[in-house]
């Protein structure tokens, strides 16, 4: 018997960061910034930015492999950067959606 | 004999001007290429301009890469096309995958507008064919991301295979091995961050970018 596939929508926070050993001059700058300022014990400042958006998707897993593929053709250069995917259920009764 | 120099314009190319002026002051045709378009039209030889394409959202070249042209642009190329991109033009043939490595922000985390001396390091290239080994020319640079980095293999290979063109005297931006321009293994595909088209008039301060665009008209010519 056909059954329509279940759809769910799920919450995807990408971030994208410098990769460890590729030179970060606004995090080292950040960090010197917060050591004049009297925050001292500040170290490993990493600059990087965050990409918000909902997907839809059959499962957690069908979202994660389609997240990984839309990094690596778009959100990142693998050359110099990294990233870090968050991926949670979108609560449609909480989110008033 | 005069080629047909095809000019890219994405939304946000700024220097597509100058190249089409410079280019027909020595003789050749020029023709701008849509970047929405998937074709190339026929041209001998394709410049992607400096500015910033599509806004540089994301990362400079990381949306312009996907533009229709650029298709066209890499079937070109893989036939031993031609192709040669200035500042941003070098940061979007490294983010389509002609070119390797990446630009990323300068060290000093400033937008450089300045004047700095090149050399020429190597003649094997489709820009540098007609310049001297060796020699310095000097280039007007004018970018935020102009710091070149690759991986140690990446960088172990260039220079073994001779693929570091030019390299900043004094370098401005904390570009690996002070690299100022890079080609690709066929020697057709060529990266720089200087701008050869804004100096060759001398009254604008130097013509030494001449020889470079001279060099590509030269290639041109040797494959027609």
């Amino acid at each position: 018997m056909w059954k329509p596939k279940e759809v769910k929508t799920y919450n995807v926070m990408v971030e994208v960061h410098l990769r460890p050993g590729v030179a970060d001059p606004q995090g080292a700058t950040i960090e010197r910034s917060l050591a004049t300022l009297g925050f001292g014990g500040v170290s490993n400042v990493r600059m990087g930015k965050a990409i918000v958006f909902t997907l839809d998707a059959e499962s957690e897993e069908a979202a994660n492999v389609e997240v990984n593929e839309l990094c690596q053709r778009l959100l990142i250069n693998p050359v110099i950067e990294d990233a870090a995917i968050f991926i949670t259920k979108l609560d449609r009764a909480a989110s008033g959606q | 004999m005069s080629a047909k120099i095809g000019v890219v314009l994405f939304p946000g190319s700024n220097c597509e001007l100058d190249i089409q002026e410079v280019a027909q002051a020595s003789g050749q045709e020029t023709k701008v290429l849509w970047h929405g378009d998937s074709t190339i039209n026929g041209v001998d030889a394709v410049i992607i301009p400096g500015g910033f394409a599509h806004g540089d959202y994301l990362r400079p070249g990381a949306i312009a890469r996907f533009s229709p042209v650029m298709t066209a642009i890499e079937k070109f190329a893989a036939e031993g096309g031609p192709v040669v991109g200035i500042c941003n033009g070098f940061q979007i043939l490294t983010e389509a995958g002609l070119l390797p490595g990446a630009l990323q922000k300068n060290s000093g985390l400033r937008f450089i507008c300045s004047t700095v001396d090149v050399r020429v390091e190597s003649t094997n290239s489709v820009l540098t064919s007609e310049a001297e080994l060796g020699t310095t020319l000097r280039l007007p640079i004018n970018h935020f991301e102009g710091n070149y980095t690759c991986s140690a293999e990446t960088l172990a290979m260039l220079q073994s295979e001779d693929r570091i063109v030019l390299r900043y005297v004094d370098n401005p931006n904390g570009s690996v091995d002070n690299i100022a321009g890079i080609c690709s293994e066929n020697r057709n595909v060529v990266g720089l961050m200087p701008h050869p088209e804004r100096a060759c008039i001398p009254l604008l301060g130097s013509d030494d970018g001449l020889v470079l665009l001279k060099s590509l008209y030269g290639s041109i010519n040797q494959l027609l």
